[in-house]
């Protein structure tokens, strides 16, 4: 059974059709890319699988539990994470803090715990330094630890959101335009993490990009939308010289 | 001592900065105590002592509201007023049961507390739902609307009981030998004046534990996460209610707190104290002091109450120097010109390991 299964997906704000009859499957330790043209969906279609937005039809299924319509932080506890296009780290937290953050709900101890310093606020704050130090390592990201989020540069506050996403356990993670805004020697070397990860984590990971050598680099399975449905799907080669596809893209009859 | 000093460097920054808080306060304690012994002080500066720590608990706990949660509360005077009433109506009806001061106080500062939290939780349930500016209002007006049920609340006891009527102090029918505890408008007019300036650097001491703890605590860390972002914060599976309600009901029970001592330094006080002006003050403590820095809020709720006091040699000018002052504190804490200018002067200075620059910028 697939990791994720959405059948016909919409939602309409008002009357506007922003996505509809959306299907997809995602198989555990695949990664997938989700593209399309300005305003195609993309987006839209993220923050639905992240319960930001209710869709207004159509199932989501992880892991065979419905998930449909849920608050994002339930979906987050389901199993599914995701970093954001325009980026929104904790920008006053330390870069620490904010994968510590993402630990939240895996290593837990109470408020009052917490204020009275009991052993065990010790033993998991520890725990979570450690985690967190690890997930900064594989981002080397480690140098900052004790930096404020915001006093990053762009390149490492992306993969700092990476980072705290996968901090909350996911099977599944969203990277909503990874490598937008970087260069081409970053966009290589977020390419290698994005496949370590992968590898690392065993899970699965879709990724909206408008870097088509990124997307078509290390994607297996590439999903079009176009005015909010999808018009291919399947491999690289498969999308890249399908006629709709180059349609949407360079406009035609 | 060379140990201890090693010790100390040792630690993290944040838990330097934490220590420094408490020394800061205990250090003030030790100084307005020679002060008070050796004479130096007014009789007018001495009754302020006890009101400074109940503001400076106030400051700390808006702080952790406004700072922290990052989000406006415009009536933190009505938690403060329930803490006053309730703290004060216990420590007199238990006078003839309990009869320690000591234990009457800190009976009445369980009660008060726990009082203010409850009002807290239950008031922060439907209003932290709103955000910004809505939230302001609704905590406007939910003090008012605490200041004018108090306003018009009557409470008596007897042989029988506690007894509480609204509007009418005829409708408590007491006994002959009952005493009316709370008395509407007039509020409470036979209070005990138990509390005292230590009373106070304890509990200043106490709520600093607990608001500095709690947000180097993985449940402060959510706060501030829902502070900077709240989308982001839902992302990670924050559950944002909860998180702001714990911030608000703990801030409450500091507030309430605060009220208990305040309400037992006077033999009588009204509802009309705890008002929209309070709120507001407190807030500007908060503001002042940089927003989330415990430590600037406690220093400009200390100077700030004692400001008018020592003006009041200037009469008609009083206010207006006041106004003055604020401006120039403002001015100096938060313009990018002085904020430079400050830095550049502590780096001439010899670096001495309290003032330098990590310790001195306040904690939050």
């Amino acid at each position: 059974m697939a990791l994720l299964e959405v059948t016909n997906l919409g939602i309409a704000f008002g009357g506007l059709q922003a996505v509809s009859q959306l299907d997809m499957k995602i198989e555990k330790g695949h990664l997938y890319g989700l593209i399309g043209p300005n305003g195609a969906g993309k987006t839209t279609v993220f923050n639905m699988l992240t319960g930001v937005y209710k869709p207004t039809e159509g199932d989501i299924i992880l892991d065979g539990k419905n998930i449909t319509g849920k608050s994002p932080e339930k979906i987050c506890k389901a199993g599914i994470a995701r970093t954001f296009q325009n980026i929104r780290l904790f920008d006053k937290l330390t870069v620490l803090d904010n994968v510590k953050a993402g630990l939240h709900n895996q290593i837990e101890y109470g408020a009052i715990t917490g204020v009275l310093r009991l052993p065990s606020y010790f033993r998991k704050e520890k725990a979570m330094d450690e985690r967190a130090m690890e997930l900064l390592k594989i981002f080397h990201l480690e140098q900052e630890a004790h930096l404020p989020a915001s006093s990053l540069p762009y390149g490492k506050q992306r993969k700092l959101e990476i980072a705290r996403a996968l901090a909350t356990n996911p099977k599944l993670l969203l990277l909503d335009e990874p490598a937008a805004g970087m260069n081409p020697h970053e966009t290589e070397e977020l390419m290698e993490t994005v496949r370590f990860v992968k590898e690392h984590f065993k899970i699965a990971i879709l990724l909206i990009e408008h870097d088509m050598n990124f997307v078509m680099g290390i994607c297996e399975h590439i999903t079009v939308l176009d005015y909010g449905r999808v018009i291919a799907s399947g491999t690289g080669d498969q999308v890249r010289n399908n006629p709709k596809v180059i349609a949407a893209y360079l406009g035609g009859d | 001592m060379k140990k201890l000093c090693d010790r100390f460097t040792g630690l993290n920054k944040n838990t330097k900065r934490d220590l420094a808080n408490y020394l800061i306060v205990v250090v003030a304690f030790v100084i307005m105590q020679i002060a008070v012994s050796g004479g130096f002080l007014s009789n007018s500066l001495q009754g302020l002592l006890v009101p400074i720590c109940a503001y400076v608990v106030m400051a700390i706990s808006l702080t952790l509201i406004v700072g922290i949660l990052g989000e406006l509360s415009l009536g933190h005077g009505a938690f403060m007023s329930i803490g006053a009433f309730s703290g004060v109506l216990c420590t007199i009806a238990t006078e003839q049961s309990i009869p320690s001061d000591g234990m009457r106080l800190f009976l009445g500062f369980v009660v008060g507390t726990v009082m203010a939290a409850l009002l807290g939780l239950l008031i922060g349930i439907p209003v932290l739902r709103l955000k910004g500016d809505y939230l302001a209002i609704v905590t406007l007006a939910f003090g008012e609307i605490v200041k004018n049920v108090m306003n018009v609340l009557y409470v008596g006891m007897d042989a029988n009981g506690i007894r509480a009527a609204i509007d009418d102090e005829a409708k408590l029918n007491l006994a002959e030998d009952g005493q009316v505890i709370i008395s509407g408008a007039m509020g409470v007019a036979s209070g005990r004046k138990i509390a005292t300036f230590a009373i106070g650097i304890v509990l200043i001491l106490v709520s600093l534990f607990v608001v500095q703890n709690l947000v180097r605590s993985r449940t402060g860390r959510a706060i501030m996460a829902i502070r900077d972002n709240r989308i982001a914060a839902q992302a990670m599976g924050l559950n944002v209610t909860k998180y702001k309600l714990i911030a608000f009901t703990i801030s409450a029970a500091l507030a309430g707190a605060a009220g208990v001592l305040y309400g037992h330094n006077y033999s009588a006080f009204q509802a009309s104290k705890f008002d929209y002006n309070m709120s507001i003050q407190i807030l500007l403590f908060v503001v002042l002091g940089g927003m989330s820095s415990f430590r600037g809020a406690m220093i400009s709720a200390t100077i700030l109450t004692i400001l008018p006091e020592m003006l009041r040699g200037m009469k008609d000018y009083r206010m207006l120097i006041y106004a003055v002052v604020l401006i120039v504190i403002m001015i100096f804490n938060q313009s990018p010109k002085m904020i430079q200018w400050r830095e550049a002067t502590l780096q001439k200075l010899p670096k001495i390991p309290f003032l330098s620059k990590d310790t001195a910028k306040g904690g939050k």
